[in-house]
């Protein structure tokens, strides 16, 4: 009867976190600090949301800045055409959610035919596309891009209605996130990203499954985009369309665990604070740079899978390892195992074992 | 009940099947045998929509199946597993088993957000892993299964989408003998109760202790067909398999 209470104990962890998160900007006020809260909780969601479809599907995208920029130019060309300011910004959200999914479906449709490889080759095509198309047409301001509209807010709680923006934002995603992943659905992009073809074979219909994914991994990735192009100010082609986003939220998600729900998030929680304090503490914006491509490397190769797999394996294993030490000094010896066509079924695979361990690792 | 009508298949200059035609009554078990590259398993692909035909018709009872999209093929009542087995090994075994039955079920139940695996499902399946076996690994991740759990999982999941017909490519490949006994008494019981069977294999005394039915093929045709006692003693096969026994290399296309 353990997993009633570990599930009461995680709802009650999550909501103590999502506490801490809503009475942050009361308790610190100091701007510096409310600045990268708010800019951790976009690339939070824009990291969760990213994960949502490649994380779940396996399709690994770095064109996902494409979505980030269009829904900027979305809400800075609605709010300078309906002339908005305020709190009204805000409700410009939605319709760069719509036009980041409109956009996600024709290029869905042609990149989702390739796998691996071309795929992410094709995403980043899009994604120079995108950034060449801002820089020339006049509608976004070609080159010197588009100006947000300024609130004129108390400046004391001037970053608070982004902050708790975002933070709904990023609240909503992980909600959608952790059902998804527990869904139909997720299970289908979860068998998609294990072996599509046979997925096929068992009644998988793998394009809509995978164009659904896409298509709502950009309506979150656009609403990131509109919101912190109010926060920040402004969109230019070179930064509303930035390589280093893309690279940014696949450093979160594979830092936390791909696939997972909450190691994006934890990813971006670590990350993108840690990136801003080595910009603003050393003058010199491309260590931050170098170091995030140095940490990218680090990940790969020593924690492929991601931190929170990880240690959950390690910890799984460990508490595998001191049951059976228990085990076996109670039953003054191991253990003998009945013979068993199928548990001797392991010709030329490894044999049985126990596997508790790691079939929590899949787990958020 | 499943009939493949002259199918022809070639890739570039090679032609795998020609001119093939294989019948499989309903409720019996059909063996298809051949030496290494003789064509079987494409003429698996192509029932299965993995592969277009080159020219022929394959037909699930009157329905015409030929080069439907292998969601559709599985959706009609055509369920497989490879030669090389294909499982999702990142998922739970029970997972594993509820990728294949999310094609049924009602409406209601099809919500693509609605938790994966109804009780219906998860108990349907719980059943059809304790009857091969692997029922105490439900919670464990696939990829921890050895080589011939494997086999009884992929041939487990084809199993709970209660396929028409079940079409098994080399199940006792790879397996040791009580495996392979036991792979065989889980058909003859599914047999026994009404389910069909096609079978690749190139184990002779399990495909012929199986199958009613065998058909043999060569180079891509179909060289005898018949009961296993006719097809044990023809001297064609005898010829395709000894002929070709000595020259066998492990470019194993069929």
């Amino acid at each position: 009867m353990s997993k009633p209470v570990r599930t009461g104990g995680r709802a009650g962890g999550i909501l103590a976190v999502f506490a801490v998160l809503a009475v942050f900007p009361l308790v610190l006020q100091n701007a510096t600090v409310t600045t990268i809260a708010v800019d951790t909780l976009i690339f939070g969601a824009a990291a969760v949301a990213w994960n949502i479809f490649s994380g779940y599907s396996g399709y690994i995208s770095l064109g996902h800045a494409v979505f980030f920029g269009t829904g900027a130019y979305t809400v800075g060309i609605a709010a300078r055409a309906w002339q908005l300011t305020g709190d009204a910004v805000f409700a410009l959200l939605p319709l760069a959610a719509a036009v980041a999914a409109g956009l996600a479906v024709p290029l869905g449709l042609i990149a989702l035919r390739v796998r691996r490889h071309t795929f992410v080759v094709i995403t980043i095509a899009f994604f120079f596309i995108a950034q060449l198309t801002a820089t020339n047409l006049s509608v976004t301001g070609g080159s010197s891009g588009i100006l947000a509209p300024s609130p004129n807010w108390d400046a004391a709680t001037f970053n608070n209605p982004f902050y708790y923006t975002a933070l709904a934002l990023l609240a909503v995603t992980i909600a959608m996130s952790w059902l998804i992943r527990g869904s139909r659905f997720g299970l289908q992009l979860r068998a998609i990203r294990d072996d599509e073809d046979r997925a096929a074979g068992l009644g998988v219909r793998a394009m809509p499954v995978k164009l659904a994914a896409f298509v709502i991994s950009a309506i979150v990735t656009g609403m990131a985009g509109g919101l912190w192009f109010y926060f920040i100010g402004q969109a230019i082609p070179q930064f509303a369309f930035d390589p280093l986003f893309d690279l940014s939220v696949v450093v979160m998600a594979f830092f936390g665990g791909l696939g997972t729900i909450w190691g994006p998030l934890l990813g971006a929680l670590l990350i993108e604070p840690a990136q801003q304090w080595l910009t603003l503490q050393y003058t010199n914006e491309y260590l931050s740079e170098i170091l995030l491509g140095a940490l990218f490397l680090v990940v790969i190769l020593g924690l492929p899978r991601g931190v929170i797999p990880t240690g959950a394996e390690k910890i799984a294993m460990l508490r595998a390892r001191l049951r059976s030490a228990r085990e076996t000094a109670a039953a003054g010896g191991p253990e003998r195992q009945r013979a068993d066509p199928v548990r001797e079924a392991g010709a030329p695979g490894a044999p049985a074992r126990d596997t508790g361990a790691s079939a929590r690792e899949a787990g958020p | 009940m499943l009939r493949a009508e002259g199918v022809s298949k070639a890739f570039g200059g090679v032609q795998a099947l020609r001119d093939c035609t294989v019948e499989v009554e309903q409720g019996t078990i059909a063996g298809l045998i051949g030496p290494n590259g003789s064509g079987k398993t494409t003429l698996f692909n192509i029932v299965t929509g993995y592969e277009r035909v080159g020219g022929g018709e394959v037909y699930l009872g009157d329905r015409k199946i030929t080069n439907l999209l292998p969601q559709r093929v599985f959706a009609a009542g055509i369920g497989r597993t490879f030669q090389l087995t294909r499982i999702f090994p990142r998922l739970t075994v029970m997972e594993n088993m509820l990728v294949a039955t999310q094609h049924t079920g009602s409406r209601r139940t099809r919500n693509p957000l609605a938790r994966a695996g109804g009780r219906a499902d998860r108990r349907r399946a719980a059943e059809v892993l304790e009857f091969t076996g692997i029922a105490g690994h439900s919670d464990a991740l696939a990829d921890t299964l050895s080589y011939g759990q494997r086999k009884l999982l992929e041939l487990s999941y084809v199993l709970v989408a209660d396929p028409a017909i079940v079409l098994l490519d080399e199940p006792a490949g790879g397996v040791n003998p009580s495996l392979i006994q036991h792979i065989a008494d889980r058909i003859r019981e599914l047999n026994a109760a009404g389910k069909t069977f096609l079978i690749v294999e190139h184990n002779m005394d399990f495909v012929m202790g199986l199958c009613g039915q065998v058909t043999v093929l060569d180079y891509g045709t179909v060289v005898a067909a018949g009961p296993p006692e006719i097809i044990r003693s023809d001297p064609r096969v005898l010829d395709a398999y000894l002929g070709i026994a000595e020259e066998d290399d492990d470019a194993d296309a069929g």
